[in-house]
């Protein structure tokens, strides 16, 4: 079967789906920020972005290479300051973000911070938090876009750098988390999943169509739950298509990966 | 009345640590020290223009504590950068708060042995630097795990004048343990708060739009932590596009981002945080931040390219000149305001 889109513009489409009008969203740059100016051109005008910067609100012209250049500024109600635009999401007024990282366990825990050998020398060293573990300590509900890829999709976290249900059931909120935040969705190449209530252990929602069950779970370093009903995901419309190649990202800096 | 119910029952507990991260703490958070320097600290309005050269040998020193301005490859002393690699600092400390391309140029100097990691090694969408990750793996540096959040968050509590501001990021990861924060049972509510403990860098770098020679500073765009990270830091350095008179100053005060009073030297270096951003006055050079990128990948060619680029220039302009000079910043200026959308060749 030939598909008329790639992984990328599927994630890209079915997250910006996630977005809706008169919310607010934290982000950086890349496939996430293509989410929310998709988002944004379709159904969410009045969706209001943030970039860890200071950047309130802008009309991205185009995207971003950085989260404080002069496109993530552009046109926006206010220019403000990083500690200004982490309290805002402190305070409880952002309502998303979306993250990502080298690894992704079954609890939504995030690492981008080192792989192999040990803190003081690693095998390969990565960023750190940046504003990860703070979007992701503060949003209401924290989304990541990512690859289905078991050496990305790991059991444990080499490095917990961002929380995501930490280590299940309420233990984010016993480590001291705001109540009524944590990781909501999860939207990979073949699959959306979502985090069980009780356990907080992620689970199959949706399945990308040309995908199977079993693709999902071989592409998966753990085992995953599956919701008590498992949908196709609804494929990239025309629309959809349409504005996220002409007027969102129409040099293929994120959708040409 | 039930706030206060509350209060009342706590009144007789001390402040409860939960947990210590094992990080170092490279620097004293204790306000009175660094009020004793903030006392002896000139507040003359004296003229303070001088060069960078001038500035950079001064102000910093091996073994000392630096922070810079600006926003990953936005509005980044990157011209300092340079000078402080030809002048050869070791041993420092950093404030690896978003750093990007002046991490990655700190690195290939191997200027400082231990940093404050909120963000480093990457250059956002651009990718990880190579010589950055090299530098990192080696074991020689020694790293406390912030986030930039963190950072601000520390610089903010110097720029109070306390020994710590309370959050709620760090908690229940890693990035906690391997940091120097604590957390603590909140006295009010019994919730649980990370310590943020204050930074107050004894030199830091910020590249504005424009200054008087007094210092008296103008930034236009987004802050990030500047305007606390120069309230923070025992020394500042002000480099700037261009500078303006005192008049121009006081004639529209509101627009003044930090006072002269902070303010050590002030140094003009037009385009001096090429090959970044400068919000409203040129883009970045992709292409050359690529070129860098794509150079590291090899240490003898990097070795090369660092000669040419930094230790054997004299200044930031001879820089610019090898990498396409005024022509290079026409279009880097053009880009900047979008008139590349309106037809301007």
């Amino acid at each position: 079967m030939t598909k008329s889109y790639n992984a990328m513009e599927l994630m890209i489409c079915v997250a910006a789906r996630e977005l809706e009008d008169g919310s607010t969203l934290a982000v950086g740059t890349g496939a996430p920020c293509a989410a929310a100016m998709l988002a944004q051109k379709l159904n969410s005008p009045n969706l209001a972005i943030m970039f860890e910067a200071g950047s309130i609100n802008p009309q991205l012209p185009e995207m971003p290479i950085s989260v404080g250049d002069s496109r993530a500024g552009h046109k926006a109600v206010m220019v403000s300051t990083m500690g200004a635009i982490m309290e805002t999401c402190q305070r409880g007024y952002v309502d998303y973000t979306f993250l990502g990282g080298a690894q992704i366990d079954m609890y939504g825990n995030l690492n981008s911070t080192l792989i192999g050998g040990n803190h003081q020398k690693p095998k390969v060293r990565l960023p750190g938090s940046g504003g990860a573990n703070d979007f992701g300590s503060f949003c209401w509900k924290m989304m990541v876009l990512t690859v289905q890829d078991a050496r990305r999709f790991v059991e444990k976290c080499e490095f917990i750098t961002t929380p995501g249900w930490l280590q299940g059931g309420n233990s984010r909120y016993e480590a001291g988390l705001p109540e009524g935040t944590g990781p909501y969705k999860v939207f990979t190449n073949m699959a959306v999943m979502d985090f069980e209530p009780e356990s907080k252990r992620m689970r199959i929602m949706s399945i990308n169509p040309g995908y199977s069950i079993k693709d999902v779970q071989d592409n998966c370093g753990f085992e995953l739950l599956q919701a008590p009903q498992i949908n196709e995901t609804a494929p990239p419309t025309e629309t959809e298509l349409k504005i996220l190649r002409e007027e969102v990202d129409p040099h293929r800096y994120v959708i040409g990966r | 009345m039930k706030i206060q119910a509350m209060i009342e029952e706590k009144e007789n507990t001390a402040m409860n640590i939960i947990k210590k991260g094992k990080g170092e703490l490279f620097t004293d958070p204790d306000p009175d020290y660094a009020r004793t320097f903030f006392q002896k600290k000139s507040r003359k309005m004296v003229n303070k223009s001088m060069t960078l050269t001038k500035a950079i040998e001064t102000f910093v020193h091996d073994g000392e504590y630096l922070a810079l301005g600006g926003f990953g490859a936005n509005r980044t002393p990157v011209a300092a950068c340079h000078e402080i690699l030809r002048q050869g600092r070791k041993n420092m400390g950093f404030a690896g708060h978003t750093a990007t391309h002046d991490f990655e140029i700190l690195c290939a100097g191997e200027v400082f042995d231990r940093v404050d990691a909120g963000y480093i090694v990457g250059l956002e969408a651009r990718g990880l630097s190579p010589c950055a990750r090299r530098y990192m793996q080696t074991g020689k540096v020694k790293v406390t795990e912030w986030t930039n959040y963190s950072l601000s968050a520390r610089l903010r509590a110097g720029a109070m004048g306390v020994p710590f501001v309370p959050t709620r990021n760090l908690l229940g990861t890693d990035t906690f343990e391997y940091s120097a924060s604590m957390i603590i049972e909140c006295p009010y509510t019994g919730k649980k708060l990370a310590l943020q403990p204050a930074l107050y860098p004894d030199v830091a770098v910020i590249h504005v739009h424009e200054s008087d020679v007094y210092g008296n500073v103008r930034v236009r765009g987004i802050l990030k932590s500047d305007n606390d990270l120069a309230r923070a830091a025992k020394r500042v350095i002000v480099t700037c596009e261009r500078l303006i008179t005192n008049e121009e100053i006081r004639r529209n005060p509101t627009e003044t981002t930090f006072p002269y009073f902070l303010v050590d030297a002030v140094c003009e270096v037009p385009y001096g945080g090429y090959p970044g951003t400068m919000a409203y006055e040129y883009f970045s050079d992709e292409e050359h931040l690529r070129e860098w990128l794509k150079v590291e990948e090899d240490p003898v060619a990097f070795k090369e390219f660092l000669q040419r680029n930094i230790y054997d220039c004299k200044d930031h302009h001879e820089y610019i000149n090898k990498n396409g000079g005024m022509e290079k910043m026409l279009q880097l200026r053009t880009i900047e305001h979008l008139l590349h959308k309106e037809g301007r060749r």
